[in-house]
């Protein structure tokens, strides 16, 4: 059952949203839950994408994603109204949501989109939301203002001083820590080696902190197991044990070098896929939809 | 003329022509049928078939299979179809293969197995139907029993190049679907078990829909076992018969995740369940160095390569596998083998087998033993690995191995490996498979609480492959543990059975209230 595209936008140079028609997986969604995609029915590779949103009435569900290889381009390269061949899900455990007290939330670069719902439904379970969010620079920062909406206090920054503070997310994170009314926990979504640095930050104080892997999958259902990371030196799945773990207990080290076994063949894909894909719009900043 | 020398085509059609005029007379004795040499499956060469995915065996010619079926005695008591966990009518099948009457043949098969061509080609025979076959017993050796596979595998590929499918209109009535009866039933996963229960069901009458976890249907004859050992075409072909009887398949479709059982059932209208998702979770070692970058599951590295074709990187495919040149892949089962034989495929230039008992422990079937040591896997028994040695970068270098001796039989009946104290060595590699068996996926068992398991994690069924819940059903690997196709699909036979007969009564009593009204 193909998958139509019935919006789609730009958000910055290489990251890019969609609202797709999958009905099921927008019922039996919930924030935390990933979906794999393939794109065609030929031998497309899968790969997992959070889900940012979803809307049960229209059916459909909100991704978002980085142009960082042969796949992720391709799917920048679809419009509204072409059609992704496969996306099963909503796959992973569900995020634990209840009222913690105060939570602050740290997403970096694309990070903040799995971090959204999140965020929201922490929101709404009476929690007092800190948003902290970093790019490498100004253009490379997503959903700034839906950040805003449901946060109680927002903190941006830029590793390049183009807007917001000029930081890594960790400094803002310390001082949150070290303030007298000090979080009850924290959310940290982004780069392997950010989510690293907000454990080291928040070990320290003793906050709890959930941070999503993005590990390298096949199946999604527990089924390889190419995905697997080392929890307190135990090997866990993060497709059916995560992808939500606690930050204290991740070894980070090993998680990056796996993430980066395939790079030399993934490049060489993407290189490929550069040099003789005919479809490369150039999308303009609003959103694009059926209805123009 | 006698057996013994014949090598050429020419020499077999001639051979065949005087036995079968004999036959028709009424005059070929069981001493004549002895004589007959079992007839070889022509292969691959195998340097050549290291370099390429293609089938391995060949297939047999028409006269080949004739002149193999003669040597069938036709037994009275058929020892053969006992061996047979679908009972298929195995002596009759083989005799209409004698005469040239295939069509007839393979209906034969068809009435009791929906995938001759995949057993053909992966059933372990020389554990079942061939073990007891009469004319191997005679010779005191099982590899000289009538190759009742290669024959069931002839007949059912001369069955695909007649037809386009192996049950198309043609000959038979496999592709019979009785009236509609209103019933909907609803089979999870679409390997070998899930496709027979489907079929079986669907010909009862029932509205049946498969659900698939992954992309592509056909379970683990499209993610586990190789194109070189059963191509991905031909179960396609199989699946589209079922396709063609009026069973729907929906794909990307995991229940206990995009619907769970409950909900097929309470508000899906779905009047029962097949749970049929096979073995599901690969099993580690638990050895230090096992999440090491090089280390896969069998389960990954043959899902990389076979269903999304990785071996084609490049050239159409975008999932990349690992290159390894010096591999080490854990495990004596078909699965270790055939993780074996694609790594030598995929370039590797030194791989070892190292399985902690002894080549008579294997669990692998012969023929698979034979095929990867003649590819140049080399055998290392009776030793297993410690833990496994990465670099500073996780990658794998290597593996800290022990030798083992065999003790006495353990509750699985085979001797028990004893590691050798102080025995360590080390093999360089840079990759290393893991093949040592699967547990059950936890996915439905966390999300269908009325549904009772065993302490492995497997569903417990009854005789009838009935569950502990009203109107599911389960069988195959999620039952059974890790076992084969034809066994998996045996439990589909039988509980579709119980699925019609439940749906049935179902009905029945739906309409009795009514009726005294």
């Amino acid at each position: 059952m193909p998958h139509k595209i019935v919006a789609k936008k730009q958000l910055s140079q290489d990251i890019f949203t969609a609202e797709i028609e999958a009905p099921l997986i927008a019922q039996a969604g919930s924030p935390g839950q990933f979906v794999i995609v393939s794109i065609n029915n030929q031998y497309a590779e899968r790969i997992p994408l959070t889900i940012t949103d979803a809307d049960v009435r229209k059916g459909t569900i909100r991704l978002i994603w980085q142009r960082v290889g042969k796949t992720t381009a391709e799917l920048s390269d679809l419009q509204v109204g072409d059609e992704i061949a496969n996306i099963s899900g909503p796959l992973g455990r569900p995020t634990r949501i209840e009222n913690f007290g105060t939570v602050v939330c740290v997403g970096g670069g694309i990070g903040s989109a799995p971090l959204l719902p999140i965020a929201k439904a922490l929101k709404d379970a009476g929690n007092k939301i800190i948003s902290i969010l970093g790019a490498r620079s100004k253009n490379l920062l997503i959903l700034e203002d839906e950040f805003r909406r449901i946060s109680d206090e927002l903190i941006v920054t830029t590793d390049d001083g183009s807007y917001g503070r000029k930081a890594l997310v960790t400094e803002p994170l310390k001082e949150v820590c070290h303030r007298k009314a000090r979080p009850d926990r924290a959310f940290a979504i982004g780069p392997a080696l950010m989510m690293k640095f907000c454990a080291e930050v928040t070990r320290q104080f003793d906050i709890p902190i959930q941070v999503s892997l993005n590990t390298i999958m096949v199946d999604g259902t527990g089924m390889c197991g190419g995905c697997r990371v080392e929890i307190d030196g135990k090997p866990k799945f993060v497709c059916v044990d995560g992808p939500e773990f606690d930050g204290h207990k991740v070894n980070f080290d090993l998680m990056i070098k796996r993430l980066n076994a395939y790079s030399s063949q993934e490049q060489q894909a993407y290189e490929h896929y550069k040099k003789f894909s005919r479809r490369r719009h150039g999308d303009g900043p609003g959103w694009t939809t059926d209805n123009g | 003329m006698r057996g013994d020398n014949i090598t050429t085509e020419e020499q077999r059609r001639q051979l065949l022509e005087e036995l079968f005029e004999k036959k028709k007379a009424g005059k070929l004795t069981p001493a004549e049928r002895f004589k007959i040499p079992p007839q070889p499956m022509p292969e691959q060469d195998h340097n050549d078939r290291r370099h390429n995915v293609n089938e391995v065996a060949l297939g047999y010619t028409e006269t080949v299979a004739r002149l193999e079926a003669m040597r069938c005695l036709q037994c009275k008591n058929a020892p053969c179809i006992k061996g047979c966990p679908v009972q298929i009518r195995i002596k009759d099948f083989v005799a209409a293969i004698a005469d040239g009457r295939y069509e007839e043949a393979l209906d034969i098969i068809k009435e009791n197995s929906l995938l001759p061509a995949v057993c053909g080609r992966v059933c372990p025979q020389e554990v079942q139907c061939q073990q007891t076959c009469t004319v191997g017993v005679k010779f005191k050796d099982p590899t000289k029993a009538v190759s009742i596979g290669r024959l069931e595998r002839f007949v059912a590929d001369h069955g695909l190049a007649v037809a386009g499918t192996a049950t198309d209109e043609g000959p038979g009535t496999s592709l019979a679907v009785a009236p509609q009866t209103g019933m909907r039933v609803a089979v999870i996963g679409s390997g070998p078990a899930g496709i027979v229960a489907a079929a079986d069901t669907r010909r009862a009458g029932h509205d049946v829909t498969i659900f698939e976890a992954f992309h592509k249907p056909g379970g683990v004859m499209v993610y586990g076992i190789p194109e070189f050992r059963l191509p991905k075409a031909i179960v396609q072909k199989e699946i589209d018969t079922v396709a063609k009887m009026g069973v729907k398949i929906i794909c990307n479709f995991i229940v206990g995740r995009t619907r769970t059982v409950d909900q097929l059932m309470n508000e899906d209208g779905y009047d029962a369940v097949y749970i049929g998702v096979g073995a599901g979770l690969p099993t580690f070692m638990g050895i230090e160095g096992e999440s090491l970058i090089g280390v896969y599951s069998a389960n990954e590295y043959l899902t990389r390569a076979n269903l999304m074709r990785a071996y084609d990187f490049g050239k159409g495919a975008d999932t990349p596998i690992a290159h390894p040149k010096k591999v080490a892949v854990i495990g004596g089962g078909n699965v270790a083998m055939d993780s074996a034989r694609m790594a030598v495929r995929l370039g590797a230039e030194k791989v070892n087998l190292v399985y902690r008992r002894t080549e008579n422990e294997m669990p692998a079937r012969i023929e698979e033993v034979r095929h990867a040591k003649e590819e140049g896997v080399e055998f290392r028994i009776l030793q297993s690995p410690k833990r496994i040695i990465g670099d500073e970068n996780c990658h794998v270098v290597g593996i800290e191995c022990l030798k083992y001796r065999l003790g006495e039989p353990d509750e699985s009946g085979r001797r028990r490996p004893i590691p050798i104290e102080g025995s360590e060595f080390t093999i360089e590699l840079d990759a290393v498979i893991i093949a040592i068996g699967n547990v059950a996926n936890p996915l439905i068992r966390q999300t269908t609480p009325a549904l009772a398991f065993n302490k492995r994690g497997n569903i417990i069924v009854d005789e009838d492959c009935k569950t502990s819940m009203e109107g599911v059903y389960a069988g195959g690997d999620i039952v059974l543990g890790t076992a084969t196709v034809i066994l998996a699909m045996g439990q589909g036979r039988i509980a579709a059975a119980a699925i019609n007969e439940y749906l049935a009564r179902k009905k029945e009593t739906a309409k009795q209230p009514t009726d005294r009204r």
